[in-house]
């Protein structure tokens, strides 16, 4: 900060001028800012829901405890994994499709400038769950390569279908990052005799990773906390075991919360310590520039 | 205006007067509008030159250094050679260190520019251009972002590379600097040259009212 100047009033006018646009960081710094004896809690409201419910059902205490000791291996190992695996391969297919879709809108052909433009556009707002309705209901259950044929899983096509806007965000991420680099950069290179792609790929981008990483975290926590929604398409994952759980117990009411309350704690307790992470990353960049 | 050989110019003239576009044309930064520019034989105001070629000839140096801030000193040195010229490691980096040597800055060579001061990052840059082996080094009032102190180190390192014969042509604002080391002075305002001549009869005889009324408000 070089600006620390003790304002004495607090007029409005006095402050220092701050861009105050959209927070590329706002679901992070939500999430970071919250206590970090949130989860416990959280897990204690759930442990009791079944002692508060007692009263009103068959099912005792003792039967909903059992009945979530006998599922949760399951639903960790069939149904959050597979949440995890979902958004790790549609981070690195959006990361990768987005930074290309990133470099395009600022290339010196108007063309591609365009046409990245007019896909950023298209899949940055657009909602989620039609995105995944399209591809899920589009694509091929089973694709020919060379004559074999491979079949598509169910899981491999949300991936697809989450990553389009994870691309058209992270492209965006990565075109502000390229215009904060001084365009003085570009004429020292330029003067240098490197070529307009050299000067992208070696000086410009280097520069700009570390500031792209928080911004980066931030989508894949937002994307992370949104994978349940490839359940209504039936991909197995963790709310889709969930049902099917309290079905095979008899669908009783009771044990809503216990279940749903365990999938809320466990996407907490996964992307809070990336919020703070991103935070402190946000942090320590912010100083170093 | 000829520039020959191992010659030395300046170019002066209140801000705003074209001399920075001046020489951004001469390495194609900027679009030459009309008139015509030559460099050993390259027509720079073609549109249809190949830029890249022209800009390994020539050698720039900004106001604001401009040093590639996620490099060492030495990296930023090596780099162009490196990666434009596709010139082996082991040659460049004995040519990069001992171009860091030439600009007095030994023992510096694994410090980013951030820990640099501005001098000391000025003179990283002058060795960068320097590693292309330019025919032609420009000068963009290298001087004018520079603490005064460091400012002495900066106009030593290009005095000695204009007495080494390299063909160097400066924007500045230091006129003793200028009297010192250019073989030709050439005074422009708003977009054309109104004087030039060399320095002693520049400084002490100048003729145009305008290059009076200047030099009155400078020196």
């Amino acid at each position: 900060m070089t600006h620390s100047s003790t304002a004495p009033t607090d007029l409005p006018v006095m402050l220092p001028a701050t861009y105050r646009g959209p927070d590329a960081l706002g679901y992070c710094r939500w999430l970071a800012a919250m206590p970090v004896w949130a989860l416990p809690v959280m897990a204690g409201l759930v442990l009791i829901w079944p002692t508060l419910v007692h009263a009103q059902t068959v099912y005792s205490t003792e039967k909903i405890m059992g009945i979530m000791a006998k599922w949760l291996p399951l639903l960790i190992t069939k149904g959050f994994s597979m949440n995890v695996v979902i958004s790790f391969f549609t981070m690195l297919l959006g990361t990768i499709a987005g930074l290309l879709l990133g470099v395009g809108r600022v290339s010196d052909n108007r063309y591609i400038r365009g046409f990245s433009w007019l896909v950023v556009q298209l899949f940055r707002n657009s909602p989620w769950l039609v995105l995944l309705f399209i591809v899920m209901l589009t694509l091929p259950f089973e694709i020919r390569v060379a004559g074999t044929y491979f079949s598509v899983p169910d899981w491999m096509k949300a991936v697809f279908g989450l990553s389009l806007p994870i691309m058209a965000n992270i492209a965006e991420i990565v075109r502000g990052a390229i215009q904060s680099v001084p365009s003085a950069q570009w004429e020292a290179a330029e003067s240098l005799a490197f070529t307009r792609r050299q000067i992208l790929w070696q000086i410009i981008l280097p520069q700009c990773f570390k500031r792209m990483i928080p911004p980066w975290m931030n989508w894949y926590a937002i994307m992370t906390m949104a994978t349940p929604l490839v359940s209504l398409l039936g991909v197995t994952e963790l709310v889709t075991l969930s049902r099917q759980a309290m079905e095979a117990e008899g669908n009783n009411p009771s044990l809503l919360v216990p279940f749903y309350g365990f999938a809320l704690i466990i996407f907490f307790a996964y992307c809070y310590p990336i919020a703070r992470l991103t935070m402190r990353l946000e942090k320590k960049f912010a100083v170093k520039g | 205006m000829d520039i020959m050989k191992g010659e030395v110019i300046c170019i002066i003239g209140p801000s705003g007067s074209g001399k920075s576009t001046l020489i951004r044309c001469i390495n194609a930064l900027n679009d030459v509008q009309q008139g015509t520019i030559t460099l050993e034989g390259y027509d720079v105001h073609d549109p249809k030159l190949d830029k890249l070629e022209l800009r390994r000839k020539v050698g720039m140096v900004f106001q604001q250094y401009n040093l590639f801030p996620h490099k060492t000193a030495l990296e930023n040195v090596m780099m162009a050679p490196l990666k434009v010229l596709k010139e082996p490691k082991a040659e460049v980096e004995v040519r990069a260190r001992a171009l860091i040597k030439k600009v007095r800055l030994e023992g510096k060579e694994n410090a980013y520019p951030g820990e640099l001061s501005g001098g000391q990052q000025q003179r990283v840059a002058i060795a960068r251009s320097l590693a292309m082996n330019p025919n032609v080094m420009l000068f963009d009032e290298v001087t004018a972002a520079l603490d005064p102190e460091t400012v002495k180190e900066v106009l030593l390192t290009i005095k000695e590379l204009a007495t080494d014969g390299m063909t160097c042509i400066l924007v500045t604002h230091e006129m003793g600097f200028a009297r010192e080391v250019a073989d030709h002075i050439y005074f422009t305002d708003k977009g054309v040259i109104v004087e030039h001549g060399a320095p002693d009869t520049f400084f002490d005889n100048a003729s145009d009212p305008r290059t009076k009324k200047f030099l009155g408000q400078i020196l």
